[in-house]
């Protein structure tokens, strides 16, 4: 593998915008990168000179041996394979972990569809016990539909979707969650994934049987057929998948509940495993019949984008003129931006004029260009690309979701890391029903979807765990959450949210982020710092007031006792002691 | 035998104790009637009671015992004192029924009739034997004390031995007992919670202290105190204020001294025999009355452990601060060089030694030799 020119370094740099620019860059963010390359049709040379050294002059000696009988193993990889091979890159390391993933990315997907289609989101997730390790989750929505044609692509290959090439907020990205669930629960259970598809209430809906071909990473269509459908328009996707069935922090149950607390536009429905609880059905009904705002697709900052993808850019454009080229294919550059670039690249020793054709530009001096363009001042990017949920709604969700007494919630201003726009909200509710004594319950959500998993790796934990919560009459243990009867929700919207890792768990701690983090629960803090203190005073109080009445009659009762009042007189006093005391205590 | 007071002396008896009982009502009511004018006058009543506490106990040898101070702690009726006051209230309250109906109750007997109390009542006894000392300590500034308010210890007294009859008087009968106390044997006289009624007979020479049981039954058992012409007292450890009363009282009505007979360790001198003599900081208002000032040390001391080569343990940690605290801080031992050196000679040897240790020279050494031994020079006895 490490033969290949062109991977390494080189092709994890065009990860974040490499759709846009060519169509050879499709390929896995998630550390399949490298062996996605591969199996790109374009990108076989390095197979073909391997045949032609196995044409060449006989044996010439040992070495050559070698060389022939390990050219006789090297072979392509397809992702399919790599992934069937790395399941754990995916989510599926394990068989609780695998049912959860699957629910996970078809309701994302569902959801997502939904959204775009500008349709309030109903979703039925159904999961039912076949035997003791084998299950199957049915996700059914009622989005747009998708067209015939799509349906084997979509959900038999991976890396097939159409949200990799768009530099625009949504929960999926790569194309490759529901397809690698189908491809685990196929080489779990040998069952193919099954698919209802309706694209409108005059089209007919269509039943398939999809199964992934893992060596060539196809779909293989085996039933294709007409069916009655209730739904007008909609998906249903099945899968059969070997896995176990969880309760608490990892729960199907636990993720839905977080689910509806960042989705408060959407109405999902739930039924659980029987066995469990018989013919149950959770519904979570929507909290709003506002949609969220579409969030608008927008091009690259130019802060934002690495060397590798900025070669690419240079290569693949259409302009014939770096100004044109800079104008078009970033966001925020204007004249002054170009002309203050090529006076910055002149300084550093390259003379560029703005009519320069981009395909003229050797990759050293792209280089230059590069580096320039980072040190230049350039207006943060349009932030109208981010659909976060909003206060008022976030409170709302709350309300609904969590008993307790008092909720709140801040949306920061959106902010930008590394030319990324990305915005913070934290939905804050305390009080209530919840137990007082043990650590917070913290909901993590990167575009509304909820992160389950490496809750310590993540920057919002740790944003919130250095928060010194004392401030605000919360109990915090050194280095821990803090301990109180709350839960705390904190969703960072972005086109590009950085995760630590491929399996998309936990957020990256860039000081950015981390900083508007910490700004959101400070400002929820506060406010929860007034309310606890209100409370406090109302239950001293309250305390001083049945202390009074409780214990001034026993002063009565001794002092008659002991000097023989009359019960008149004796009622008097108490009378007297409570005004005099209840006078004080308004003081 | 019983035998029959006279008359006179029965009703001049009946006379003091109406006396006093009439006092206590007074103080009690005096105390309510602030309170309650307090209250009538729109300002909130307050009850000063001294601080009981180290901090607050003076020394002289001329007065012989710890004397409380003048630092006083006022409780205001608030709204946060409310609880405390009523239930102070209600305890004096209770008291004067008592001392009314001639009954007494033990610290466990007034928590329990706490519970009549409603909203008032003691959560537990740590909480109403609080009110009770707090009370005590009030009226203490008056000459009254526990026993007068009718609050009777739970605590046992200790054991009496040796050439001495008790006069006590029945409570229900007014009828005088005699009690012989060489008379019980292989047993001993149980020194009763209150000791205020009895009255004393004996020839014995002087009342002999001791710290532990162990050491009493063996002097008790050989008739120590018939060869020596004294009285044993056990202490088991820190005495009873009963043990104290006796103790002083026996001594003032006979006219003899009083031998203390303890461990040489920090404990037995700092707490056993300090308490004994002067009283004790956290019932510093009861010293007056519950304290030996006449008493002295005759041993173990420090320079027995070396004149008599006794066996010895190395001193504890908890010892060496209770040393170094009693020398730096305790009226007592700042007041008298002698038991300055002796504290530090025990230091800087690092060791301790238990009266029984004696034995290492034989079962009854003690009785044969170190005691005679120590009564021939009274003198030198620490003060």
């Amino acid at each position: 593998m490490t033969r290949e020119p062109a991977s390494g370094a080189e092709a994890q740099l065009e990860v974040p915008f490499s759709g846009r620019v060519e169509a050879g860059t499709r390929k896995a963010k998630r550390g399949g990168a490298k062996t996605g390359r591969r199996s790109e049709p374009g990108n076989d040379r390095p197979a073909a000179r391997k045949r032609r050294r196995r044409k060449g002059p006989a044996k010439r000696g040992q070495h050559a041996d070698v060389a022939e009988s390990m050219a006789s193993k090297q072979r392509e990889i397809s992702v399919s394979e790599f992934f069937a091979k790395n399941r754990h890159l995916l989510g599926f390391d394990n068989p609780a972990k695998a049912l959860l993933t699957t629910v996970k990315e078809a309701v994302d997907n569902a959801l997502d569809a939904c959204e775009e289609a500008g349709i309030l989101p109903e979703v039925l997730v159904r999961v039912e016990q076949l035997a003791e390790d084998r299950f199957r989750m049915i996700v059914e929505d009622n989005g747009p539909g998708i067209v015939h044609a799509q349906v084997p692509k979509i959900f038999g290959k991976l890396l097939y979707g159409s949200k990799f090439h768009t530099l625009k907020q949504s929960r999926g990205q790569q194309g490759i969650g529901i397809s690698a669930a189908g491809m685990y629960g196929l080489l779990t259970t040998g069952k193919p994934v099954e698919i209802i598809s309706r694209a409108g209430p005059r089209r007919a809906a269509n039943h398939f049987h999809v199964v992934i071909n893992t060596k060539k990473n196809l779909p293989q269509t085996l039933v294709d057929a007409e069916v009655e459908w209730e739904k007008p328009h909609g998906t249903q996707v099945a899968i059969t998948l070997q896995g176990t069935y969880k309760k608490g922090r990892h729960s199907i149950d636990g993720y839905l509940k977080q689910v509806v607390v960042a989705n408060p536009h959407a109405t999902i429905i739930y039924e659980p495993p029987n066995g469990d609880k018989a013919g149950e059905r959770i519904v979570y009904e929507r909290t709003t019949d506002q949609a969220p705002r579409e969030p608008r697709e927008i091009r690259p900052h130019p802060h934002g984008v690495e060397l590798g993808v900025f070669l690419k850019m240079l290569q693949g454009t259409s302009a014939r003129t770096v100004r044109s080229f800079l104008q078009e294919e970033f966001s925020r550059v204007g004249n002054k931006v170009v002309q203050n670039l090529l006076q910055e690249t002149e300084s550093a020793g390259l003379r560029l004029t703005p009519r320069t054709p981009p395909r003229r530009i050797s990759a050293e001096d792209a280089e230059v260009l590069h580096s320039a363009l980072g040190r230049i001042k350039i207006m943060a990017p349009s932030t109208d690309c981010l659909s976060p949920i909003g206060e008022d709604l976030l409170v709302k969700a709350l309300e609904k979701r969590v008993t307790a007494d008092f909720y709140t919630a801040a949306t920061r201003p959106p902010a930008v890391y590394r030319g990324n726009p990305f915005q913070i909200e934290v939905g804050l509710a305390y009080g209530g029903g919840m137990p007082g004594d043990t650590l917070i319950e913290l909901y993590r959500y990167a575009n509304r979807v909820p992160l389950q998993y490496q809750r310590g790796a993540c920057a919002m934990t740790k944003a919130t765990v250095e928060l010194p919560w004392r401030n605000y009459k919360i109990s915090q243990s050194r280095g821990a959450l803090p301990a109180a009867p709350m839960v705390l929700a904190i969703n960072i919207a972005s086109v590009w949210v950085p995760f630590t890792s491929e399996s998309k768990e936990a957020v990256a701690h860039y000081p950015e982020i981390l900083h508007e983090i910490r700004l959101a629960l400070q400002e929820c803090g506060r406010r929860l710092a007034v309310h606890i203190s209100r409370r406090r005073r109302e239950a001293d109080e309250e305390k001083k007031h049945s202390y009074i009445q409780k214990y001034i009659p026993h002063i009565g009762i001794a002092l008659q006792e002991i000097l023989g009042l009359s019960d008149r007189q004796r009622e008097r006093t108490v009378d007297t002691l409570t005004d005099v005391l209840e006078r004080s205590r308004k003081m | 035998m019983p035998k029959r007071m006279t008359k006179t002396q029965l009703a001049n008896t009946h006379r003091k104790n109406r006396e006093r009982d009439r006092r206590t009502v007074e103080l009690i009511q005096a105390t309510a009637k602030d309170v309650h004018e307090h209250i009538q006058k729109r300002s909130k009543p307050d009850l000063k009671f001294p601080v009981r506490a180290l901090s607050n106990v003076t020394y002289s040898t001329k007065r012989g015992y710890f004397e409380i101070g003048k630092q006083k702690k006022v409780r205001t009726l608030t709204v946060n004192t409310v609880k405390t006051f009523a239930q102070t209230l209600r305890m004096m309250s209770l008291s004067k029924e008592l001392v009314e109906t001639n009954d007494f109750a033990t610290k466990r007997d007034a928590y329990y009739q706490s519970k009549n109390w409603g909203a008032a009542m003691f959560q537990d006894q740590t909480e109403s034997d609080t009110v009770m000392d707090d009370i005590e300590a009030l009226f203490s500034v008056n000459a009254i004390n526990r026993e007068q308010l009718r609050f009777v210890p739970d605590e046992h007294g200790g054991a009496v031995a040796g050439e001495l009859v008790v006069f006590d008087t029945d409570l229900e009968t007014g009828a005088i007992e005699k009690i012989d106390c060489t008379r019980f044997g292989s047993g001993a006289y149980s020194i009763p919670t209150s000791v205020e009624q009895l009255s004393f007979e004996t020839k014995a020479k002087f009342i002999l202290a001791i710290e532990t049981g162990g050491m009493f039954q063996r002097l008790q058992s050989h008739k120590f105190w018939k060869k020596a012409s004294c009285i044993l007292v056990s202490m088991s450890g820190v005495p009873t204020r009963a043990t104290r009363r006796f103790i002083r009282r026996l001594s003032e009505s006979a006219r003899i001294p009083v031998y203390a007979f303890v461990d040489c360790d920090p404990y037995g001198i700092s707490n056993i025999y300090r308490t004994l003599k002067v009283g004790s900081g956290n019932a510093a208002h009861i010293n007056q009355f519950f304290c030996v000032p006449q008493a002295q040390f005759l041993g173990v001391t420090p320079q027995d452990i070396v004149d008599y080569k006794l066996p010895t343990h190395p001193l504890k940690e908890v010892d060496i601060k209770r040393a170094r605290d009693a020398l730096k801080n305790d009226p007592f031992f700042r007041q008298h060089r002698p038991w300055q050196k002796a504290l530090q000679m025990l230091l800087k040897m690092g060791v301790r030694a238990e009266q029984q240790a004696l034995a290492k020279w034989g079962l009854n050494y003690v009785m044969e030799e170190y005691l005679p031994n120590k009564l021939k020079n009274v003198r030198a006895f620490l003060p």
